[in-house]
């Protein structure tokens, strides 16, 4: 074990894939000479060379399509889109492309692509830098979405990503690159599609995932302060969703609280809240409530922006209300 | 880089390629109109020239990504009509299960990328591959079919752009057949030559007749070794005309009523059969002889499709992953 942040931990991901895998390579804005604006691949440039780490133009339609000929060719693009704002920039890629090849093609072609977003409000962005937009992917089938919220989750699961047949896109937070956490010595991997319980408890299933799950954390320890005992059930993949963990978390708590900081309508939260609904509801004793962002764009105003996104104290509210308190 | 002209031998197999791809989609347009397939039809009657001219030039190991219009490119690399006319009907036995269609077919062992139903969509893909084959040190090139509406999308200037700033092996060969659906290209694009906008890129912009097989032959084949030599990309414009309207069905009242007259008499079967018989005036029986098997290779493809299965409906939910399908599908 040892502590390094959330930044360090994408970094070691990178790099120990692309040592493992000839195949693995980095493409993306200002990933080489730079080494990338989170500065998450600093030295890849000297270390592995200019056709493993690839500096692109800014056109990001363009090169996000190329990975994925690349991808088809047999090769692994680890592709960062420096903002998951600009994704939109680049949906046909993603959406039409990458995530429809291997079913179009009857099962012949695989897009092994991984596409790290940088995602997240907090750092003053405003409207076009500071969405969280993995509802948009969640929405089509052939990808899948993971969304990791400690430094030990993202090497693990970046790492199985990297190594996955299937296109993954991967949601960074840009508050969580200087968290910090342990990360276990060695080829820490964590399959796609296994949620983890940050905290257990009895009364109440928090679901969250990437940075709200630290909000989950911080209010379910204001709650037990007040003698309610939250479960943080941390989804870590939004697509493999692990149902499984989270069906017998409600079947013992019998209230859920989903959180997400990105906007609530149509969220995943909304789909969280549809399927539990339908399938869990005779172990329920309170409809699930969600706490979500704002449907609004993300301002500028420091005196604004906080207002958008859930706070441990709107979580700590919600859950007070399943239990009728 | 001087290639050899072809010979008799080699324009006798161009023909037969290129009979393949008039009689497939003939066939497909008369299936469809007969209501016996789903879907639409987009044909490239009249393109078969650019199809079988690139493909001819190209190696087996090499790549073509291609388009909606795509029957024609996918039989001049190697496909089989049974499977790609399997495909067309929805059948278990076509190339993508039945799970794409006229637009989606591919084979990934002949090296066909994939047909694309999103225009212009296959050229940055086609760059991404040739950039697979810099990583790898491959000696493969990758061909990108588009036509003129495609050199209007973004992803077009940002392929080229890119390939030529790394000097990838990749050709980028736009079929200039006139029209994007009904828009004919000189309403909406202000130069004459597509060609041209490799000037841009600083790379090579050639015009050739897409409706001689042999000039696209060689254009393709001259860029294929500049490509393999590492000397980067090459934009090649065939200029040819699509003789039947984008989907099978088309009124096509945006062509003028004088236009087609003209192209027809340029068909490029009309033409190849003409330059083979300059050559040899004793090839007639041999053509008529390829026109015969072709007509057989094409009914022997309806048949199978015709008497292939449909996917069972389990096929519904399989591949959109390669792993944890079942509980991604799900949930």
């Amino acid at each position: 074990m040892k502590t390094i942040t959330y930044g360090q931990a994408v970094s070691e991901a990178l790099r120990e894939e692309l040592l493992r895998d000839e195949n693995v390579f980095i493409l993306g804005e200002d990933m080489a000479v730079m080494g990338s604006v989170f500065g998450l691949t600093k030295g890849f440039l000297e270390e592995f060379g200019a056709n493993r780490v690839i500096d692109t133009p800014i056109s990001e339609a363009g090169f996000t399509a190329m990975a994925v000929g690349a991808a088809l060719r047999g090769l692994k693009p680890v592709v960062e889109i420096m903002y998951v704002d600009f994704t939109p920039v680049c949906f046909d890629a993603i959406v039409n492309q990458a995530a429809k090849m291997r079913y179009m093609t009857g099962g012949q072609a695989s897009v092994p692509l991984v596409l790290r977003c940088p995602g997240g409000a907090g750092r003053r962005n405003a409207g076009q830098h500071s969405q969280s937009l993995e509802a948009l992917f969640t929405h089509i089938p052939g990808l899948k979405v993971i969304a990791p919220s400690t430094p030990a989750d993202i090497k693990g699961l970046l790492k199985t990503a990297i190594r996955d047949d299937d296109p993954v896109v991967c949601i960074e937070h840009k508050l969580l690159y200087a968290t910090k956490g342990e990360v276990p010595d060695g080829d820490c991997t964590i399959p796609l599609g296994a949620a983890d319980i940050k905290r257990p408890g009895r009364d109440v299933t928090i679901i969250a995932w990437s940075r709200q799950v630290h909000s989950a954390l911080e209010a379910a320890r204001t709650l037990a302060g007040e003698g309610i005992d939250a479960e943080v059930l941390d989804l870590r993949s939004l697509v493999p969703l692990d149902w499984e963990t989270l069906a017998s978390s409600i079947a013992k708590t019998h209230r859920a609280v989903v959180v997400h900081e990105a906007v609530k309508r149509g969220g995943y939260g909304a789909e969280l809240a549809a399927q539990i609904g339908e399938d869990l509801f005779d172990h329920l004793d309170a409809p699930v409530k969600r706490v979500a962002g704002l449907n609004v764009v993300p301002p500028f105003s420091p005196a604004l922006e906080d207002f958008i996104y859930p706070n441990p104290g709107d979580i700590a509210a919600a859950v007070r209300q399943t239990l009728g308190r | 880089m001087k290639t050899k002209k072809p010979g008799r031998d080699t324009l006798l197999r161009f023909y037969r390629e290129m009979q393949r791809i008039r009689q497939f989609d003939l066939k497909a347009a008369e299936l469809f109109s007969q209501g016996r397939m789903a879907g639409n039809i987009h044909t490239c009657i009249g393109q078969e020239a650019t199809a079988v001219g690139a493909c001819q030039a190209l190696e087996p190991t090499d790549f073509i990504t291609s388009t909606h219009r795509g029957h024609g490119h996918c039989l001049a690399k190697g496909g089989q009509a049974a499977v790609m006319m399997a495909e067309l009907f929805g059948k278990a036995t076509g190339y993508c299960k039945g799970k794409g269609g006229s637009m989606h077919i591919a084979d990934l062992g002949l090296g066909i990328l994939g047909a694309n139903g999103i225009v212009g969509a296959g050229i940055p893909i086609a760059a991404g591959s040739a950039l697979a084959s810099k990583i790898k040190g491959g000696r493969e090139v990758t061909l990108a079919f588009f036509g003129d509406g495609a050199s209007n999308e973004g992803v077009f200037h940002e392929a080229l752009n890119m390939a030529s700033a790394w000097r990838l092996p990749v050709i980028f060969l736009c079929e200039n057949n006139k029209y994007g659906v009904s828009v004919a290209i000189d309403r909406v694009t202000n130069i004459a030559d597509i060609a041209d906008r490799a000037k841009a890129y600083d790379i090579p912009g050639i015009v050739v007749d897409g409706n001689d097989v042999v000039a696209v032959f060689e254009a393709v084949s001259a860029a294929a070794s500049r490509a393999r030599a590492g000397e980067g990309p090459t934009l090649i414009e065939a200029k040819t005309y699509r003789h039947r309207g984008h989907y099978e069905g088309d009124p096509q009242i945006y062509k003028p009523a004088d236009e087609a007259a003209g192209w027809k008499e340029r068909d490029p079967l009309v033409l190849l059969r003409a330059a083979v018989l300059t050559l040899d005036p004793g090839a007639a029986a041999e053509l008529a002889e390829i026109e015969t098997s072709v007509r057989r290779e094409i009914d022997d493809a309806v048949t199978f499709a015709e008497q292939s299965p449909y996917p069972e409906p389990g096929e519904v939910v399989r591949d959109v992953y390669a792993a944890d399908n079942e509980r991604s599908v799900a949930r």
